[in-house]
């Protein structure tokens, strides 16, 4: 795949490598008659440049196991394996190389900033962490003013700002600046558009497809909403107590649900989806 | 940051506090300025001495005197001289004659003396009287008639040969002025049971004890927040051990521990320092179960995230994405501890587990020695009763300061 000539999709199947595959990735909370199991045994392959979505109720274990693929909580079981080769965040090294590789946007942008400190820190933060940290403050502004421009925020406005002068939908777009400037091949969103109104969240994620559409990294979506996921993704799997109950490509799984859940989160999705006929199903 | 600064120095109550306590530390620092000595210096032959001023009879003596005549001269005299007893019996005499009791005000010298007047008769046999009550009135009525008419007293010196000179009269009428007299100290909060001017000492005192809450209180929030820090944020296997101390210190009552570690040392090694860091060693337990929690819940917040996810270190984390969110509240804990140290040496002091009593007096030793002395079955309140008052004012400003701050810092709790 040729990354310099804009996004290709990726091809699926045998032949492509994923990027980041698990098997029997298990994390339990708690000992003895208090342990829950939060993620079960879960399989899953995702590819390069591939928009995948995780979809599952409240309580089902979609961040628990977005943070274990963030190296962030450790694995009870199983094994992760990134670009082919089993990962290994043992050391502090070891993990920067890793984050190099796979950032994240949380849910919640209003805990996601460090109020103490103004939102310029956020970003030279992400410029030193790709070996910036030498470069001239005019290169670190034009760079900062660039990925501002990228999720329509203006950098004058908000230099020396911070965070909580920001409204949230402006905070979750620096997030994804926050991505643009860092340019992971992996990028995991657990429900970035949650918390935010409607009008933002349709923001957002056209953001995030053009951030892919760019840069070809693989973007994983989590989120509760199967309309979402059927507009945005390649491929889904849906989680249920901790489970992948069933995967494929959105196509499939949504047209043509096979688990009961599924059917289940389907007939949830409120009317405002009703031209894609979901009635059919 | 400035917009807090701000808002602190709004809150009624977090000014109120600050303005008592730097009235304390002014005192600290100006007092021994005006009125400069060693505090435990004993300078009172015997115990108790009321406040006042104390004028030097020699001096007073041998200074120039002017005369005034003043009208109730005699009558001031007389009361002063007339004991409490000595106006008992007046009544009782005065009740037998057939006075009623009614007419009677012991407190009131002259209307006293002038029903005396009008009613004692050196002849009278009133009902109920022996012979020797009758006695005891007759010399009562006579000193009431000799410091009545006030006559000069003689001063007499004794010369080489043991002869006494004349040297001067002193008669009703005589006044020096206080200023003319050479040594007047005035005590205005008298002395202790040794004789040490109690003031000088409560001021050295506070100074001792407000050092002691400081040593005490650093060092317990010190131990407490890097404890808590640590095993909040580390979590584990680390987060089990410290949980593990934390248990047995919350289990064990720290001052029992502190009881046993103080006593342990030794009178002859505990200077107030020593008191203090042992107060500050056995008091961090719940500031460090309190960080610990606060921790906990913000390690969790996506900010660490993001910041983990940065590659910072342990260190920078701690230091600036979970420092700065419990900061106001180790400042509380902090003044918090600063008046629980002062109190535990007030207690330990009371058991008589404080420091060494012969460098410096503290607000618990004062105490100490008021109780062992008696002062409160004596009277001498002034031993005591300043003593509690000032330990009070200190706890009672760091307390408003923190419910200042308190309400400035977590805005939801406010009433
Ligand atoms: N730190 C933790 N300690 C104990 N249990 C936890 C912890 N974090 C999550 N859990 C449990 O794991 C399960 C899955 O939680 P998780 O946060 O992964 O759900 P989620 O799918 O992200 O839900 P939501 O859509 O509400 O964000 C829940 O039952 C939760 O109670
Ligand atoms: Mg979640």
């Amino acid at each position: 795949m040729n990354k310099s000539e804009g996004f290709v999709p990726a091809e699926r199947g045998e032949h492509a490598l994923p990027c980041l595959s698990g098997r029997g990735v298990t994390r339990v909370f708690g000992t003895g008659a208090k342990a829950t199991v939060a993620v079960d045994h879960v399989d899953f392959d995702f590819h390069e440049g591939e928009f995948v979505s995780i979809v599952g109720e409240s309580g089902s274990g979609k961040t628990t196991l977005s943070k274990m693929l963030l190296g962030l909580l450790s694995v009870t079981e199983g094994e992760i394996s990134f670009q082919g080769k089993p990962r290994d965040i043992s050391t502090r090294r070891r993990r920067r190389e890793y984050w190099q590789g796979i950032q994240a946007i949380f849910q919640d942008p209003y805990s996601s900033f460090n109020t103490f400190h103004k939102i310029d820190a956020v970003l030279l933060d992400c410029i030193a962490m790709r070996g910036g940290r030498h470069l001239p403050m005019e290169k670190k502004r034009e760079m900062m003013a660039e990925a501002c421009g990228f999720v329509n925020l203006k950098f004058e406005e908000l230099t020396n700002k911070y965070p909580f002068e920001l409204s949230g939908g402006q905070m979750q777009r620096l997030m994804i600046a926050r991505i643009f400037l860092l340019r992971p091949r992996i990028l995991l969103a657990d429900e970035p558009t949650s918390m935010i109104d409607a009008c933002s969240r349709s923001t957002i994620l056209d953001m995030l497809l053009n951030l892919r559409n760019e840069t070809g990294m693989t973007i994983i979506f989590i989120t509760h909403d199967i309309g979402l996921a059927y507009y945005t993704s390649d491929s889904v799997y849906i989680m249920e107590h901790g489970r992948f109950v069933e995967s494929g490509s959105a196509h499939d799984v949504i047209l043509h649900p096979k688990a009961e859940y599924t059917r289940r989160l389907i007939s949830d999705v409120p009317k405002i989806y009703e031209p894609w006929d979901l009635s059919t199903v | 940051m400035r917009n807090t600064f701000r808002q602190v120095f709004h809150s009624p109550r977090f000014v109120t506090g600050f303005v008592i306590f730097i009235f304390l530390l002014v005192t600290l620092i100006v007092y021994p300025l005006v009125s400069p000595g060693d505090p435990l210096e004993m300078i009172g032959l015997g115990s108790f001495f009321k406040p006042g001023t104390y004028i030097s009879v020699l001096d007073a003596a041998g200074t120039p005197a002017q005369t005034l005549k003043l009208p109730d001269a005699a009558d001031k005299r007389l009361s002063s001289m007339l004991s409490e007893s000595d106006r008992v019996s007046m009544l009782r005499w005065l009740t037998a004659v057939g006075v009623p009791e009614s007419e009677i005000d012991l407190q009131d010298t002259s209307s006293l003396l002038k029903l005396w007047r009008e009613n004692y008769d050196a002849k009278a046999r009133p009902k109920g009287m022996t012979m020797s009550d009758r006695r005891f009135y007759q010399r009562l009525d006579e000193q009431l008639e000799s410091a009545g008419s006030a006559e000069a007293l003689t001063l007499m010196r004794q010369d080489e040969a043991g002869e006494n000179q004349e040297v001067g009269r002193v008669s009703g009428t005589d006044y020096v002025n206080v200023k003319d007299v050479a040594n007047v100290r005035t005590l205005p909060l008298g002395t202790d049971n040794f004789g040490r001017d109690t003031l000088k000492e409560l001021v050295s005192a506070m100074g001792t004890s407000i050092r002691i809450g400081l040593i005490a209180g650093s060092i317990a929030t010190c131990i407490g927040l890097l404890l808590g820090l640590l095993s909040g944020y580390l979590g584990g296997f680390v987060d089990d051990l410290i949980m593990f101390f934390m248990n047995i210190f919350t289990v064990i009552p720290s001052f029992v521990i502190l009881i046993l570690i103080t006593y342990s040392i030794g009178q002859a090694y505990r200077g107030a320092d020593t008191v203090a860091i042992v107060i500050g060693l056995t008091s961090w337990v719940w500031t460090g179960r309190s960080v610990r929690s606060q921790v906990i819940s913000l390690r969790n917040r996506d900010h660490v995230n993001l910041s983990r996810l940065s590659g910072h270190s342990l260190m920078r984390i701690i230091l600036t994405d979970i420092l700065p969110y419990i900061a106001s509240y180790v400042v509380m804990a902090f003044i918090l501890q600063i008046s629980s140290g002062i109190l535990a040496e007030a207690q330990l002091s009371l058991l008589g587990l404080g420091p060494r009593t012969t460098e410096v007096p503290t607000l618990g030793l004062m105490m100490n020695w008021a109780m062992l002395y008696s002062a409160h079955i004596n009277g001498a309140w002034w031993a005591y009763f300043p003593v509690i008052l000032v330990i009070t004012l200190i706890t009672f400003s760091l307390n408003l300061m923190n419910t200042g701050l308190d309400q400035v810092f977590n805005p939801t709790l406010r009433d």
